[in-house]
């Protein structure tokens, strides 16, 4: 648990001070400073940690130990140190969740951007896919997926957590593009000559990278929540650690009613803390793409100021 | 020397709704002729078709019946043939805050029309060669590095004259080039396109609905009103003698000091 807190809190006092400075100019970017700072630390810990700290499977005499005598973070029932575990089980996790916000996006971004530049039948047989894939429900068939295949590997939980979850994203792309398209810059670079294929990547692409970018941080977040729930009913990648796949070794482990503490708080918290992280940045890039929101709390802000001067204190720091 | 002809183009939409659907006539039976070192002016309404014409002849849109001949040749519709048309009629949008990709450089969007039809290839080429049009539009050779955000409408505009002239055109269509232009800056614009004009002996299509503009800087004067070419003639002829009563409202609309004088 104080390790936890060690992990994340030089990200902490990190915004505090740029807040102070640049709150008047740019005031996002405490929230963009927060998120990454986070979202930053958890990462680095999750590639750094497995090097640094040992074995997460060997197995000693000390069993289910509080924090302390050397064990950080306590040992597990069988021994195991939790702290090696967490390391290994944060490195598994941001593998998902980076593998399934990879391929969601490049599939929405196929479905969405090509069929509504396209128009057409091609629009029609690209949204009809999207819509039958929208409406099926993710984690169930998640679940039969991942129970008929005997041998689950990383890369096909990645998989099916990206085949559910591409879906939303391919309708606001389409969306997004049915309006840029229609934009006489992309009618001027056809008079000019363009391939379509160029029109796509270079003329309308880079203007659909703030909603990729937020849809990517947003796919990360559920694939990293969707494979916790997955290992946490035992359907996970067989032989991976991942935040998911501790606490299912928790449960099974009677953690909670021996009291354990250390074993399942510290992916929950990480699970917790990381999704947050990740959706501070993600309000942030919002507040870039549409910067009505950005003004609209920066004026509620002054607002507060202006009422109760002391309440502004607790709200700027808590946020 | 090059001619661009319409040859009895009608463009209709499908509208939806109902149970068949409508067909909306946004084009009815065109048939016009622009040529080299010409100024002509397409006249009409909000709604009257006159993007419709502008959107065929940069065949971003297929007519429904009716051919558009290049030099008396149909024009291609892909490939090399597609690419030459390109090269030989340009076009002029009307909102130079949505022709310019935001994201681009102003350098980026004279650099492409360069490198597609092959009038520069290496990059100190492009270079030079998008520096020489930023010139002859009146613009500093400097803003090849700015975005398009960082300038005022008129200079968009002619970063877009710029774009439009890269390829070398014959024929120009400037499709309402100073209707989102402040008045004091149209002036500019317009002269510079004339000047162009003169100098390449360029064949210009010029979509506008101002009466006065379309007389001062054309040769003939086309008058479209719903979907129809109901007038044409050489500009003075169709101003001061006009036949159809759509032209005679435009005509008795337009300020007139003169008259107002005489009152």
């Amino acid at each position: 648990m104080e390790t936890t807190l060690e992990v994340i809190s030089p990200a902490a006092p990190a915004p505090a001070p740029v807040t102070a400075k640049k709150v008047r100019r740019r005031p996002r970017s405490a929230k963009l400073v927060a998120g990454l700072a986070i979202a930053g630390a958890i990462t680095l810990f999750g590639l750094v940690g497995p090097w640094v700290l040992g074995d997460p499977n060997a197995i000693s005499n000390d069993t289910l130990a509080a924090p302390g005598n050397g064990m950080w973070l306590g040992t597990t029932q069988t021994g195991q140190d939790v702290l090696a575990q967490l390391a290994y089980a944060t490195r598994g996790s941001l593998i998902i969740g980076v593998l399934v916000g990879l391929m969601a996006i490049v599939a929405s971004a196929f479905f969405g951007i090509v069929g509504a530049y396209i128009g057409g039948w091609v629009d029609e047989g690209f949204s009809l896919i999207t819509n039958v894939m929208l409406v099926i429900p993710g984690l169930p068939l998640v679940i039969v997926i991942s129970s008929y295949v005997p041998d689950k590997g990383l890369l096909l939980i990645a998989g099916v957590l990206a085949l559910t979850s591409w879906a939303g994203g391919a309708r606001v792309l389409r969306a997004v593009t049915l309006s840029l398209r229609n934009r006489d810059y992309v009618a001027a670079s056809r008079v000019s000559g363009e391939k379509t294929w160029r029109i796509l990547l270079i003329e309308i692409l880079p203007n659909l990278m703030p909603v990729l970018a937020s849809q990517m941080v947003f796919a990360v977040i559920f694939a990293i929540l969707g494979e916790a729930g997955l290992a946490f009913i035992g359907l996970g990648a067989s032989g991976t650690w991942t935040w998911g796949s501790m606490l299912f070794y928790a449960q099974n482990g009677l953690a909670l009613r021996l009291g354990a503490w250390w074993w399942f708080v510290p992916p929950g918290l990480l699970i917790a803390v990381f999704g947050a992280a990740l959706s501070l940045i993600n309000f942030s890039i919002d507040e870039i793409i549409n910067p009505k929101l950005r003004d609209q709390t920066l004026a509620t802000r002054k607002r507060w100021a202006k009422n109760a001067p002391k309440v502004t204190v607790t709200t700027g720091t808590g946020r | 020397m090059s001619t661009l002809e319409f040859h009895n183009v009608v463009k209709e939409y499908r509208l939806r709704g109902g149970w068949h659907g409508r067909a909306l006539k946004a084009v009815k039976n065109a048939s016009f002729t622009v040529e080299s070192g010409k100024t002509v002016a397409l006249v009409g309404q909000s709604g009257s078709g006159k993007s419709t014409i502008a959107k065929l002849l940069m065949q971003l849109e297929r007519p429904t019946s009716g051919s558009i001949m290049l030099d008396g040749v149909p024009v291609q519709r892909r490939g090399a043939g597609l690419r030459q048309y390109r090269r030989d009629v340009q076009m002029v949008f009307q909102d130079p805050f949505a022709s310019l990709n935001p994201f681009h450089t102003v350098g980026h969007h004279l650099a492409r029309p360069l490198k597609l039809h092959g009038k520069a290839k290496t990059p100190d080429e492009v270079d030079a060669a998008v520096a020489e049009l930023l010139t002859r539009v009146s613009l500093d050779p400097e803003a090849a590095h700015k975005h398009p955000h960082e300038m005022s409408g008129g200079q968009r505009q002619r970063v877009a004259i710029a774009r439009a002239l890269a390829p070398e055109p014959k024929i120009l269509v400037a499709d309402e080039p100073v209707s989102m232009l402040d008045v004091s800056i149209r002036l500019g614009v317009l002269n510079l396109l004339a000047d162009l004009q003169r100098e390449k002996n360029l064949g210009v299509l010029y979509i506008t609905h101002d009466l006065a503009t379309a007389r001062h800087f054309s040769d003939e004067i086309m008058v479209m009103y719903q979907g129809e070419i109901v007038e044409a003639g050489p500009s003075d002829e169709v101003i001061l003698n006009p036949q159809h009563p759509y032209t005679q409202l435009l005509a008795e609309a337009a300020p007139n000091p003169e008259k107002r004088l005489a009152q």
